[in-house]
């Protein structure tokens, strides 16, 4: 049985079509990462699983049970929010107990929750403290420290680590992730940072328009994209996307993008007009000085200190790739690119849609 | 202010400076009451201008407090004005949370509604209330005026609790919400005593304009017995003279509940408290 299960939800503000039709299930222990650009819905889902909104249509149910009339304090749930939400008059402990105060629980279990809690988090020091009186990464903490203060049946992250800087936003990465080891709670969490996404998922759900592009493992999302969504959102430096056309014969199809013939793939389904949009990782694009591939000419050259970014011009359409190779290259000079037929995905120019080979 | 020492030195003196003359300029007239409020009668008009009596007396404070009706005035007006302050508060600070929080049919009305109650010369519509209450008995009492006072505060009081709601982050309560407690407990434990500062606003907004609300009070109580403090001010006029010592008397002890009022929620006025809330 899933611990969340989310069955054809609609929501919409007004006229504005918010989530048009999410069906997601979330089995007891996974970490889920939400993901998408703003406006996409995630956060809006979050707060629909919650309890914050309510769903225009359709099913939510958490551990069997359906919740789409129960209050947000009936869903036995913990949220994390971007702006920490902390009680700015309550103390950090009295933040931390105010859940558990709320249930009721005995003064000593409540003393010892917190007390757990803090020893976790690094709070132990800080517990008579207003939030005022603490740093951007602590109150962040405590934020984490009042959901975990009790054992509900999920955790809701809604961008929680945005606001702090890049240092620690790392570490807190890091750090929610060993939770979620130690505490084994189903977690769904938001972001717009595809990085968050891929380093703290065990499964990614990405997120376009209202609409659910793709669920799946990262590596999955970034191997085998179902569309020029997903392939787009996911990594970094982003994938290329070519204008190329597909020659379908002998039980293959020959890629060329411009005048140039890139790459031949096993054979790949009709397009309308022959056309299709060549996706390459600037990471699975190699360079060479010689050879059969298509030549294209060295437009910029950034270098990252890891490796460089070199833009391309190829037959006048920009490729980046990216290469830790520091051979000596020069603007203007002529290359020919290197691809394996593997990393070549190809997309339906006029949906979006990933085309896969026919056998 | 930068820039090099004598530079900055003048810069605070030209600040304070003015500072100080605006509120000699605004003080001015309550010294003026109380210093005509010690002057002997017979000092008033023979001693021109001064700054200072050549001898002072609390014979005016002893005579408005002894020979006067003037502690029932007080009384009265007292009874008045906390009501009116407690029930305009109360009701505006709901009022207010939900043209805050909710978004419901006939809001916009509503609040239009409210604009135009402000809209009106308070004199218009004397003559209608005056024939509105008088039937149920509500003239020549202190719950009439009450409830008028408490009618035409509660929409601008109404606003001013919005924008103090307003200011205080949604996902506080939403936070409040998942930790387990209803809406109306996460208002009154966690909004409410983050709005503090709001509620002690508005009383004293609401306050002092009944304690210095005068149309009303003297249109629709004609008795001594349910008049208040400003009706009483009045008394001091007669046909043919002015008691200014007495009046400028009871005025300095009018101030003294405002002041003690101010006094007593001016630690919640301080503004602040929802630092800490939200990043930072």
């Amino acid at each position: 049985m899933s611990a969340i299960d989310i069955v054809g939800v609609h929501k919409q503000f007004g006229a504005t079509q918010v989530l048009r039709g999410i069906d997601l299930a979330i089995p007891s222990g996974e970490f889920v990462v939400l993901v998408g650009p703003s406006g996409c819905g995630k956060s809006t889902l979050l707060r629909v699983i919650a309890g914050l909104e309510d769903v225009s249509a359709g099913d939510i149910t958490i551990a069997g049970r359906r919740v789409n009339d129960l209050a947000p304090k009936d869903r036995d749930l913990a949220m994390v929010f971007q702006s920490y939400a902390l009680y700015p008059h309550m103390t950090v402990r009295d933040n931390m107990s105010y859940s558990l105060k709320l249930r009721r629980t005995a003064p000593e279990a409540i003393a010892s929750a917190v007390k757990r809690a803090a020893a976790k988090l690094g709070l132990a020091g800080l517990l008579e403290r207003k939030p005022r009186a603490l740093s951007g990464g602590q109150r962040q903490r405590v934020a984490m420290g009042r959901a975990i203060v009790r054992a509900p049946k999920a955790f809701l992250f809604d961008e929680p680590l945005s606001n702090l800087d890049a240092r620690l936003r790392e570490q807190m990465r890091y750090e929610i992730r060993k939770l979620h080891r130690d505490l084994g709670a189903t977690s769904i969490y938001v972001t717009h940072d595809q990085i968050e996404a891929m380093t703290m998922a065990d499964r990614i759900v990405a997120m376009n328009e209202g609409v659910v592009q793709q669920v799946g493992t990262p590596d999955a999302l970034y191997d085998d994209p179902a569309n020029t969504f997903v392939a787009g959102f996911i990594g970094s430096p982003a994938m290329n996307f070519l204008v190329g056309t597909a020659t379908s014969r002998d039980g293959g199809t020959d890629i060329t993008v411009g005048r140039e013939r890139l790459v031949r793939l096993r054979l790949m389904p009709p397009t309308s007009d022959g056309q299709v949009t060549v996706g390459l990782r600037p990471e699975r694009t190699m360079l060479s000085r010689s050879g059969a591939g298509a030549r294209a000419t060295i437009d910029l050259i950034e270098p990252t200190g890891l490796g460089s970014v070199v833009h391309l011009d190829l037959d006048g359409q920009l490729l980046k790739l990216f290469t830790t190779d520091r051979a000596r290259l020069e603007p203007a000079e002529a290359v020919v690119i290197d691809v394996r037929p593997d990393d070549v995905l190809l997309f339906d120019p006029a949906t979006g849609a990933r085309l896969r080979p026919l056998s | 202010m930068r820039g090099p020492p004598w530079r900055r030195r003048a810069g605070w003196t030209v600040h304070y400076g003015l500072l100080a003359l605006y509120v000699g300029f605004a003080l001015f007239p309550l010294y003026w009451l109380f210093k005509v409020s010690v002057t002997p009668n017979d000092l008033l008009y023979s001693e021109g201008v001064r700054l200072w009596p050549s001898h002072m007396t609390l014979d005016h404070y002893a005579s408005v407090i002894r020979h006067t009706d003037f502690p029932l005035y007080f009384e009265n007006s007292t009874i008045v004005s906390t009501a009116t302050a407690a029930f305009a508060t109360a009701f505006a600070a709901l009022a207010g949370y939900a043209f805050s929080r909710f978004a419901f049919r006939g809001k916009t009305g509503l609040v239009g509604l409210m604009l135009l109650t402000q809209m009106f010369p308070l004199v218009m519509i004397i003559a209608p209330i005056f024939r509105l209450l008088a039937p149920l008995g509500l003239t020549n009492s202190l719950t009439g005026l009450v409830l008028v006072y408490t009618a035409f505060n509660v929409p601008f009081a109404t606003f001013l609790m919005q924008s103090f709601f307003d200011a205080i982050p949604r996902e506080l309560e939403e936070a409040a919400m998942i930790d387990g407690a209803t809406r109306l407990g996460a208002l009154l434990r966690i909004i409410l005593p983050l709005t503090l500062p709001g509620v002690a606003a508005t009383l004293g907004f609401v306050f002092t304009a009944a304690w210095s609300e005068l149309l009303f009070a003297l249109m629709l109580n004609s008795s001594p017995e349910a008049s208040t403090f400003p009706v009483g001010l009045l008394s001091f006029v007669s046909k043919f003279s002015v008691d200014f010592g007495q009046m400028m008397a009871a005025g300095v002890l009018a101030l003294i509940p405002v002041c003690a009022f101010f006094f007593l929620i001016q630690r919640y006025l301080v503004q602040g408290l929802t630092a800490g809330a939200v990043k930072g």
